[in-house]
């Protein structure tokens, strides 16, 4: 067995069973943190594969970003986890089916010609991955590339227009006139004439 | 030396590594007890006061009593806490601290890993540095900790983006994501006129802004905020655990430091060409650094939070997205050989 090899197995294990526990694991955020260490071993997989600019970014986005504000949403919910588990029986059966269906459909695609084959694409041309990755995307597939970023732009810009609610009664102060403060607005001197003593 | 290695035989390599690992990262340590002491000289001297002067000569001996005093302490472990999250959480806040170090070049060839993608991997490494804060609130059962951990959450996701689009402008500049190329595209003739510093400074400050706000450092310390929540996220731990949360605070900021350095002022380059490079300009840059660090703390009040999310998302993502495209320009425009310009937008 080759080191490369070796290493393969320890991470599949690892990815393996993390991805259970986020099916398994009682504690939602348990759950959330499984999600996390099996993003971290997939991205150790893929660099394995020299991919190291996807390996990379999926650490950036997925887990420095993404799960960050997952777990920041599941930490504040109250979670029942008995009404969760209410259902369980009666929707077994057909969480069985589609489970089985989806697991058929796998084996045929896994065990068809286009996976026979498990070498990775090697690197021959000398100069790093991200900057080919780089070169592909800005030359090649600029508008493919660019139409992409706008959709999700978009997507982004909807997602906030439609859940985005000005409340009317929050006591919204502008910045702007916040900082254009001045002493003489913040204190007010008043004159007292001093009292006569008796 | 050749009898060492025959007797490692294959396992040589790893043997090496690990010895460079340690031979950073224990004057790393060292350098994080001492900044404790330097820090509070320094606002010592600013307030008038002359810090810590007990323990050994001039106090020098401070941080030493401070570890043992540490080390002494109970582990306290509150009711309800998550055990296994409560003491994990220390160690994933301090491993991206030290992990970010590998591709960190003290010199030419100084480096532990001279990777290609070392300027993705800074960012992805530390951008995990968080979890450290979330899950330390969130195990510690506790609502002072929890309100701190969800204060530095949104904090450093925030900022995060405006230090990554400050760094794309420092690649732009130096067309590659290698640490030591970056170091290498600064340097010339002119100097520390040459350095990144000079024609990104927007972004440069930027950077030193979002990175005092990425190590939850004062004034951007609502995450700890002791007048409002107590202590923030590390309420609940005592003894060693606390001294972790400390260690990978002050590693953050020695962290911060190496990179403004090496991305903006020109990591082991001389200031002036008559004097050579030296490992010796980087640790004096990152001593500047940290000194703005420890001087901010002393000098400004503490951030009210709407207006930390108002400057992060508001003020510096615009403003980086614009220099963006002033560097893009920069870059491709036919004047870029115009004398003043050719210093920097070369090739």
């Amino acid at each position: 067995m080759t080191s490369a090899v070796m290493l393969f197995t320890v991470f599949a294990v690892i990815l393996v069973i993390s991805a259970l526990g986020v099916i398994t694991a009682r504690n939602p955020v348990h759950a959330a943190l499984f999600l996390v260490l099996s993003f971290f071993t997939g991205s150790a997989l893929w660099m394995m594969l020299e991919a190291e600019f996807l390996a990379i970014t999926l650490v950036l986005v997925y887990v420095g970003a993404v799960m960050v504000l997952f777990l920041f949403v599941v930490m504040m919910l109250n979670i029942d986890l008995d009404r969760l588990r209410e259902g369980f029986w009666k929707h077994l059966p057909l969480g069985a089916g589609v489970a089985l269906l989806m697991v058929v459909e796998m084996i045929l695609v896994v065990s068809s010609k286009q996976f026979a084959t498990m070498t990775s694409v090697s690197n021959t041309t000398g100069v790093s991955n991200t900057q080919e990755l780089g070169l592909l995307l800005y030359n090649q597939y600029v508008y493919p590339f660019e139409l992409a970023a706008a959709m999700l732009l978009l997507a982004i810009v909807a997602a906030i227009a439609l859940t985005h609610r000005r409340r009317k009664d929050s006591r919204y102060v502008d910045p702007a006139f916040q900082v254009s403060v001045k002493a003489s607005q913040r204190i007010k001197i008043i004159k007292m004439p001093a009292e006569k003593d008796l | 030396m050749q009898a060492v290695i025959d007797f490692f035989g294959p396992l040589w390599p790893l043997v090496w590594t690990l010895l460079k690992i340690v031979v950073i990262v224990l004057p790393l340590l060292g350098a994080v007890a001492y900044l404790t002491l330097a820090e509070r000289k320094v606002i010592g001297y600013m307030q008038i006061r002359i810090g810590p002067n007990r323990v050994g000569p001039k106090g020098l001996l401070q941080p030493i009593a401070d570890a043992i005093k540490l080390l002494m302490k109970e582990i306290v472990v509150p009711t309800g806490a998550n055990k296994f999250l409560f003491v994990f959480a220390p160690v994933l806040a301090i491993m991206p601290a030290l992990a970010a170090w590998a591709v960190v070049p003290f010199g030419p060839d100084m480096v532990l890993a001279n990777v290609n993608a070392g300027l993705l991997y800074i960012m992805a490494i530390t951008s995990v540095g968080v979890y450290g804060v979330v899950i330390a609130g969130w195990a510690s059962n506790s609502k002072y900790a929890f309100l701190g951990a969800l204060r530095s959450a949104a904090q450093i996701v925030s900022y995060e983006i405006a230090m990554g689009f400050a760094l794309v402008t420092v690649l732009m500049m130096s067309h590659s994501l290698n640490l030591t190329d970056i170091v290498r595209a600064q340097e010339g003739p002119y100097g520390l006129l040459q350095w990144n510093w000079v024609p990104l400074l927007p972004m440069f400050i930027i950077y030193i802004i979002s990175g005092t706000a990425e190590t939850n450092r004062a004034p951007f310390d609502v995450a700890e905020g002791e007048s409002e929540i107590v202590a923030g996220f590390h309420v609940e731990y005592s003894g060693m655990a606390f001294a972790i949360f400390f260690l990978a605070e002050y590693a953050n900021m020695i962290l911060i430091a190496a990179l403004t350095s090496i991305m903006f002022m020109g990591g082991w380059l001389s200031p002036v060409s008559f004097i050579p490079n030296s490992i010796l300009w980087l640790f004096a840059k990152m001593a500047f650094v940290l000194f703005l660090f420890l001087w901010f703390r002393a000098t400004f009040p503490r951030y009210r939070y709407d207006q930390i999310m108002r400057l992060g998302w508001k003020v510096f993502i615009p403003l980086t997205l614009v220099w963006l495209v002033v560097v893009g320009v920069l870059m491709q425009a036919p004047f870029r050989s115009l004398p003043v310009l050719n210093i920097w937008f070369h090739g």
